[in-house]
């Protein structure tokens, strides 16, 4: 490892409508050195890893490679420069061979017959697998591998296209603990033949265990680099949180009633394990964690979209099973999906038609739909909810985000009942309709609803929670009342940070 | 909040009905050229003639348009229809005395079997549409060849009363004429006001969106290959009793035409959207193109290129429309 810079990133500042993506950040990488880069959920490291890998362009600031300045127009630029991606997701061709997914794209090739040379290319996916210690073979399909077997392939082909810098983008997010063992190995590997290597990850333990420094963003902004031997875990988690919670939440005083929901042990394979939790009338439960924490499959499972394996469900201390969507809203359980556009919303349907989607009966009799009763329905809930729209006839496309959201507000409302499930309400909503989405909670909340709300704002969770359980993994590591809640505790919680 | 929808978008039936007024214009435009050039067409009888012909036709695609709606497809609907018609045909053979509405009823049970099997294997089993029914296809259209031994029914093995069903005529108009209006009146009204017309839509436009919403698409999956196979059914009655003889091979191919009018009539293959008054001008489109080409001496080779051409023109001028309207909904609206 040297000081020379390999590769250094200043004053970045990337912008999409609306918002900053990356804020002025400066980036350095050392040639051969193993860089740590941490942040919450949403502070822009992805953003920052494309902008990298060409992506995405800046609209401000400069990229230097070796000392000098560069342009990354597109990904092909990228692997020109040596630099290589491998994201959580492997970005690969199932049905092709091992073999076919290191060379794509850059194929052995006859110079004379142009034909592809089978032979030659599968002797080097051996060489690459062997030295990395791999211990399968290049004819094998790429779907019959572990997700871990796939993150070699990966960088085996990062390392055939003589990749100078590798970033891996939270490589032991969905690894065993010995697995991830294999890739500390390989990736130390990486180094000593002289690769620079950016490590995104949520662990602690990775960090320690690998990284020469750190460098965190934060709500889009350069926070800081530190040698990782002289930072402790806490001043981390500050460098990562420390902002000031300014937002006004409007949380109304209310009586948190009796128990209606107890989940026991909840259960589903590879999602998540051993959920326990109860939940009151009048309350609001935050659900908080990393993306890929196990939050939403634990809602869809709760909604019975998704059949859990194990566990019990109490609703009104009566033991349920919920199988179906209809068992849940037979209980009267409604659920917010994350993403309304695509299971909230029929985006080329009128928002009455949307609106009563969920309480077609309410609104029949005998199975015919009286259509004056719908319209009606649809405007009450739509005043009550405040959608800006020119008429219920308007189709769902033509609105905002947080219009579209406060629609699906309006057709849970439609239904009798007692658990309402949001599952990240104010994603991709604007601050006015955020606020408008608190007050519609806070409401509720005050009208004796339970509210289970999964989010991966801070703010959000500290100021409309009243009680707060963190997820990490697929199971719940923290539990506890607002009061007692801060956002060091929290993300340390979801992190689970060991040192 | 505005009560009528005066927005810059424009609304999907908005769409359909540009879509059917140009689709009925060309009908217009393409009988006065007809008529000027053979002056039979529009007489009663021709007229007659023409909508009883494409009776059946039009049957088959109301059932095929609810299917398309759901993203899905019936390849084995020519099948259930020839299966259908060879067991009734031989049991009116066999008991000349069978009254012509239990034949209707038996034909149509046996269409409904025929369709709930497949319902079953695409909607509970998940295999895809278009596989499923043309396994189905070939499996029903085995079972024919094998229940008739590859021999026809014919003419002189049918009731007279039996015949009369397609031959027959009330108030002066062809029965199969009145079955395909009852039958268009009916799914009008099933499609437009009830819940699970409703239900339909959702499954077709957003098959998440109406698992969240509690709506069982299983359910509502398996319904549409039920009510599809009921139609083939009773269609094999109507269309043994009007040519008065079934065999093996009867109405082989026929799905295309029916899939083929469905698409002229504005039904999506994208699921989702399309109109029982879209679909009747797409159906007699057809029926018009069948009819009148062979009356103005198109050769029959032309027939079959000029059918292909005016499916392709009705999905590139559906796919202007939605485009040229699609790019105004993209306006949002100021908060």
């Amino acid at each position: 490892m040297s000081d020379k810079y390999i590769l250094e990133l200043k004053n970045i500042t990337k912008k999409f409508p609306g918002v900053k993506a990356l804020d002025n950040v400066n980036f350095q990488l050392k040639a051969g050195e193993i860089h740590a880069l941490m942040g919450e959920n949403g502070a822009g490291k992805s953003t920052f890893i494309k902008v990298i890998t060409g992506v995405h362009q800046p609209n401000e600031g400069e990229i230097y490679l070796n000392g000098e300045k560069i342009e990354i127009n597109d990904p092909n630029d990228s692997k020109d420069l040596g630099i290589a991606a491998i994201y959580q997701h492997a970005t690969s061709y199932p049905h092709l061979s091992v073999t076919e997914n290191i060379f794509m794209g850059h194929e052995k090739i006859d110079s004379r017959s142009k034909r592809i040379m089978w032979g030659d290319m599968h002797q080097a996916a051996a060489k690459h697998l062997e030295e990395l210690g791999a211990d399968f073979e290049p004819r094998r399909r790429m779907s019959t591998l572990s997700v871990a077997q796939q993150q070699i392939v990966e960088i085996a082909k990062a390392i055939s296209t003589k990749a100078e810098i590798i970033i891996m983008d939270e490589p032991t997010a969905s690894l065993t603990k010995t697995e991830s063992e294999d890739l500390y190995r390989i990736t130390e590997k990486l180094q000593k033949i002289g690769t620079s290597i950016i490590f995104i990850s949520h662990r602690f333990e990775d960090m320690y265990r690998l990284a020469d420094r750190v460098t965190v963003l934060r709500d889009s902004k350069y926070i800081g680099t530190w040698g990782v031997n002289e930072v402790s875990n806490k001043d981390l988690i500050k460098a990562m949180v420390g902002r000031e919670i300014n937002q006004l939440f409007p949380k109304t005083e209310k009586e948190i009633g009796k128990e209606i929901m107890r989940v026991e042990n909840l259960s589903r394979k590879g999602y998540f394990k051993d959920i326990s939790f109860a939940l009151n009338e009048g309350e609001i439960l935050a659900v908080t964690g990393l993306v890929g924490a196990g939050r939403t499959e634990l809602c869809e499972s709760l909604f019975g979209i998704k059949e859990y394996d194990s566990g019990i469900i109490y609703f009104e201390d009566k033991e349920v099973k919920i199988k179906e969507v209809e068992d849940a809203m037979n209980l009267g359980i409604g659920y917010l999906p994350e993403d309304r556009q695509e299971q909230g919303l029929i985006l080329d349907w009128e928002l009455d038609k949307n609106i009563s989607l969920s309480s077609l009966d309410k609104i029949s009799k005998r199975g015919w739909i009286d259509r004056k009763k719908e319209k009606n329905m649809a405007k009450r809930l739509a005043e009550k909810v405040n959608v800006k729209a020119r008429s219920i006839f308007n189709l769902a496309s033509q609105l905002s985000g947080g219009n579209q959201q406060k629609i699906v507000v309006a057709k849970l409302l439609t239904s009798d009942l007692k658990v309402i499930i949001l599952d990240e309400p104010t994603k991709g909503v604007d601050v006015g309709a955020k606020s408008a989405i608190f007050e519609i909670m806070s409401d509720l909340a005050a009208q004796g609803y339970a509210i289970i709300m999964v989010s991966s704002e801070m703010p959000e969770v500290l100021g409309m929670g009243d009680r707060i359980l963190v997820m990490r993994n697929g199971e719940i590591t923290a539990e506890m009342d607002v009061e007692e809640a801060d956002q060091e505790k929290i993300l340390e919680a979801a992190m689970k940070a060991e040192k | 909040m505005a009560e009528k929808n005066s927005g810059n978008g424009m609304s999907l039936e908005r769409i359909q009905q540009i879509r059917e007024f140009s689709l009925i214009g060309f009908i217009v435009v393409l009988s006065i050229f007809v008529q000027f050039r053979n002056s039979n067409f529009l007489t009663m009888t021709n007229l007659d003639d023409l909508l009883t012909n494409t009776a059946i036709l039009s049957i088959l695609a109301v059932g095929m348009m609810m299917v398309i709606i759901t993203r899905g497809i019936d390849l084995s609907i020519g099948a259930t229809l020839a299966l259908s018609g060879m067991l009734t045909s031989m049991l009116v053979s066999v008991y000349p005395a069978l009254h012509p509405l239990a034949a209707l009823f038996i034909g149509t049970l046996i269409g409904f079997i025929s369709g709930s099997i497949i319902g079953l294997l695409v909607a509970r089993f998940k295999i895809l549409p278009i596989i499923a029914t043309l396994g189905m296809m070939n499996v029903f259209r085995g079972i024919t060849f094998l229940i008739s031994g590859g021999k026809w029914v014919s003419a002189y093995q049918m009731s007279d009363s039996f015949k009369a069903i397609s031959t027959g005529s009330i108030f002066g108009i062809n029965n199969l004429i009145v079955i395909a209006v009852l039958i268009y009146i009916v799914f009008y009204y099933f499609i437009n006001y009830t819940r699970t017309g409703r239900k339909i839509y959702a499954v077709g436009s957003s098959p998440q969106s109406a698992k969240v919403s509690g709506i069982n698409v299983t359910k509502i999956t398996w319904l549409v290959y039920s009510i599809m196979g009921s139609l083939a059914g009773l269609s094999g009655v109507l269309w043994v009793s009007k040519f008065a003889s079934a065999q093996s091979n009867t109405a082989a191919g026929y799905e295309l035409n029916v899939i083929a009018a469905c698409v002229i009539g504005g039904i999506s293959i994208a699921g989702g959207e399309g109109k029982v008054a879209g679909l009747l001008s797409g159906v007699l489109l057809y029926g018009i193109l069948e009819n009148a080409l062979p009356m103005i001496n198109i050769s029959p080779f032309w027939q079959n290129a000029i059918q292909g051409a005016v499916i392709l023109i009705a999905v590139v001028v559906g796919a202007l429309i939605k485009r040229k309207t699609g790019s105004s909904n993209k306006i949002r609206r100021e908060d």
